[in-house]
């Protein structure tokens, strides 16, 4: 059976029928300056229709780059009151605490620009949240890509942007974090200071050049992160960022399977004008979201630390979020260091914060290969994988995740030993072992779900209801019931963007005329 | 261009998104037009606070409202009243021709064989001068960003003869600590931070007594004060937290505990080293005093610690 329910009075859009030669002067105006100078009608036009698939999960790497638009957006603004200095000053501010104290000019100027600024506060704790959402939206989006296979041929290219823009991301944050020269971001700057340090035959050199000298240096480091935070990594993320979108209009979409989308197309909603009223509204809600935050939720009260002196340190000193699991692992990495023929090499530090990181982000970098050599499969793809249907990709990376998520959570050893009140001693015994024994279950454990789920048919379908009846006898019989509206829908087919998209209803009882669609139930 | 007039119908009662808002556009309207309006809303509010003198959690509040409600309802408009296809548009494949690969290929052959054929003499200097001007450049570019490591991770200001001082000069008398009592210090004169970062030293007042700390070390504490190098061997941090009751020294970082009593030998964490023990004597007017400086580097390991 089919039926056609007309829609209702749509109020938006033109009502003019017949011709749709529209015409603008002032737009046809513009379009010929340019089209006259530069060609941009017709390409500009397939622009517009770029097609967009819908899915929740492609808003996860624009959540990354509208952060990382607010994160310019507030640091420009930061960069106006920051001073980029370790100069020592007296404060004698407007957050009364800390009158009298010396301080570093980089610390003043972090807490003036706090208190003495108006809406200063706000837009500094936006700006930390947001490189924080920022970070985290990338690592969820590397996720999504590499649990749908989207990585595979023909994007590696872009895989291996992602992953340097996830690194340079972590970079730039802990830089960031840095600048205001803060009693735990001290800290921080110390424990870089010995990872360099740690590293073999060139550790000594490295760490004196880095930092101008011995530890803390000659008031250096502080400008030298100023200008790697503000000017040089920003650029090169810019850059970047810009090369990945490039690539990704170049190549076009991944979409996930369905009716009419194959390797060949791609399937949903045109730039102009669906997607970009849809994005532009998804920028500002997430710019709200984290203005929100930076108003409402307090984070690195750096006026509560303290400045930083060498001699100071706090309880439950922890970096960022995403340097966490470098922590975690210079946590549980038990002492071993190597001494002999007159040399020492420090593995307690450099295995799990030069190698361990160094390791990791080749292993991502080489990814892509590693796991086509493996297959064997060497074909483009275009069309995502659901992750259910490739059991042991997916364990792989949920074993991945469960790691570097174990890593992250051993990262607040003295926290939870506190909180749980067990000994700080179990809790570290505990994350040694924990950290490879419960990534394996999970990974295991997520492998029989796939499995599971790949053996059911219609996953993701609508059930039915099925009622159990008794008779009067005693029997037991089962009636499914029948298919609610909607149930076995066929999706519509897609059809390529015409020159005016009129969305003006159809008339109530069009038939077949051309271009109308129709939607058919299967009952 | 040919224009085929064709009906595109936004989001619809039945189809089988069911959109719930598209079932009627003018109530759809009436929704975007509050979001928006609740935007606007918010951005005016934001800026009455801030007119009135500013407030972090009304700030946030307003503008964090205005902009979700605004972009709430620009992508509630794109979604329930603009079409929404689906559309499709055709991927063209990527790989060229045979031939207009095997022309590319040649041509970077031929052509980059032609630069160097029978020109070995000029590649070679080519490659030699790309390859000094590269280490060259390294100078600047790094070499110049500071001095040589020298000795100074292997010294401190501490020597024989150092008055211990608090970090505003005070020296430490004899009866300034309590019993149980601890107390950050410094070789005198060397109090600044730049200093402070290495010479800082521990100096700790068990209440068990008495005590020696390690064979060899017996005349190290005198009046059962002990002093060590503050800087933990693991990555830096000061070890700034005394379990008095313990006779541990903590290190907040990566939590490494040393055992006061033992020699500041680690007993837990991922420090390797013991922190190393300063050596102290008391002068006749009674103040502490270094009898000699380290006797091994303090602080993290590194590559050219013996």
């Amino acid at each position: 059976m089919s039926t056609t329910t007309p829609a209702t009075q749509s109020s938006n859009g033109p009502s003019a029928n017949g011709s749709r030669a529209t015409k603008s002067k002032p737009v046809e105006g513009a379009v010929r300056w340019l089209d006259d100078r530069l060609g941009v009608a017709k390409g500009g036009r397939t622009m517009l229709d770029k097609i967009f698939p819908d899915h929740w999960s492609f808003l996860l790497g624009e959540i990354a780059l509208y952060s990382f638009i607010i994160l310019l957006a507030t640091g420009v603004f930061l960069s106006l009151y920051f001073v980029p200095s370790s100069a020592i000053v007296v404060y004698h501010g407007s957050y009364v605490p800390l009158d009298g104290q010396k301080m570093s000019a980089a610390y003043e100027s972090t807490v003036n620009l706090s208190f003495a600024v108006r809406s200063g506060l706000v837009i500094r704790q936006m700006h930390h949240w947001a490189a924080d959402v920022f970070v985290g939206a990338i690592a969820v989006h590397m996720i999504r890509i590499f649990f749908t296979g989207a990585f595979r041929k023909p994007r590696e290219l872009n895989w291996f942007i992602g992953v340097t823009l996830l690194t340079l991301a972590i970079v730039e944050g802990f830089l960031g974090y840095s600048l205001p020269d803060d009693l735990v971001s001290g800290t921080g700057i110390r424990i870089a200071y010995s990872i360099i340090l740690s590293i073999p035959v060139v550790g000594s050199y490295l760490a004196s050049f880095v930092f101008g000298g011995n530890f803390p240096g000659n008031g250096l480091i502080i400008p030298r992160f100023f200008i790697l935070h503000v000017l040089i990594i920003p650029l090169v993320l810019l850059g970047l960022i810009g090369a990945h979108l490039g690539l990704l209009v170049k190549q076009k979409h991944t979409q996930f399977p369905g009716h009419g989308r194959t390797e060949k197309n791609v399937v949903g909603t045109p730039m102009y004008p669906t997607f970009i009223l849809k994005t532009t509204g998804f920028l500002f809600m997430v710019a709200g979201v984290l203005w929100a935050l930076g108003g409402l939720v307090q984070i690195n009260p750096i006026w509560q630390f303290g400045p930083y002196t060498p001699t100071r340190i706090s309880y439950a000193v922890q970096p960022d979020w995403y340097m966490g699991w470098l922590d975690g692992a210079l946590r549980i990495m038990p002492s071993w260091e190597f001494t002999g023929f007159g040399h020492t090499i420090p593995f307690e530090v450099f295995l799990p914060a030069v190698l361990f990181p160094g390791l990791t982000f080749n292993l991502f970098y080489l990814w892509p290969f590693i796991e086509s050599r493996v297959t064997g499969n060497r074909k483009s793809h275009n069309l995502l994988e659901r992750p259910r249907d490739r059991p042991l990709h997916t364990a792989v990376g949920a074993t991945g995740v469960a790691f570097y998520f174990m890593l992250f959570a051993a990262s607040s050893t003295d926290v939870l030993a506190n909180f749980t009140q067990i000994s700080l001693n179990t809790v570290l015994w505990f994350f040694r072992f924990a950290v490879f024994v419960i990534p394996l279950i999970v990974g295991f454990v997520t492998w029989q779900i796939c499995r599971e789920m790949s053996g059911i048919q219609g996953v993701g379908k609508r059930k039915r209801a099925v009622v159990v009846t008794r008779s009067a006898t005693g029997e037991y019989t089962t009636v499914t019931t029948p298919p609610r509206p909607g149930d076995g829908h066929k999706e519509l087919d897609a059809e390529p963007v015409p020159a005016f998209i009129e969305s003006e209803p159809e008339p109530v009882g069009a038939g077949e005329g051309p271009g109308v669609r129709r939607i058919s139930r299967q009952d | 261009m040919t224009a085929t007039p064709v009906a595109y119908p936004v989001a619809r009662f039945d189809d089988p998104h069911m959109l719930p808002l598209a079932k009627n556009p003018r109530r759809t309207e009436r929704v975007v037009g509050i979001l928006l309006l609740i935007g606007v809303a918010g951005f005016a509010s934001y800026g009455g606070v801030y007119w009135v003198g500013g407030q972090p959690q009304l700030e946030g509040i307003f503008l964090g409202v205005g902009l979700f409600g605004f972009g709430f309802g620009l992508s509630a408009w794109g979604k329930y009243l603009l079409p929404q296809g689906p559309f499709v548009e055709d991927r063209h494949p990527f790989a060229s021709s045979e031939e207009d690969i095997e022309a590319m290929t040649s041509a970077v052959v031929d052509r980059g064989t032609m630069v160097v054929r029978r020109r070995g003499f000029l590649g070679g200097l080519l490659a030699a001068g790309s390859g000094i001007m590269g280490i060259v450049l390294v100078f600047p570019l790094l070499r110049s960003l500071g001095p040589t490591p020298g000795k100074t991770l292997e010294t401190t200001n501490w020597k024989a003869g150092s008055h211990l001082v608090d970090a505003q000069g005070n020296r430490i008398h004899r009866a300034d600590l309590e019993v149980g009592g601890i107390a950050t210090v410094f070789p005198e004169g060397y109090t600044a931070d730049n200093f402070s970062a290495y010479d800082q030293t521990i100096l700790i007042r068990p209440v068990k007594y008495p005590f020696v700390t390690k064979p060899g070390r017996e005349d190290w504490t005198p009046d059962e004060y002990v002093a060590y190098s503050k800087v933990c061997t693991h990555a830096g941090c000061p070890v700034d937290l005394y379990q008095e009751q313990l006779y541990q020294l903590l290190c907040p970082c990566h939590q490494s505990l040393f055992d006061v009593l033992k020699g500041a030998q680690p007993v837990f964490g991922p420090a390797p080293r013991p922190l190393p023990q300063l050596p102290l004597k008391i002068d006749e007017a009674g103040y502490l005093v270094a009898s000699a400086g380290y006797d091994q580097p303090i602080g993290p390991g590194f590559w050219e610690r013996s």
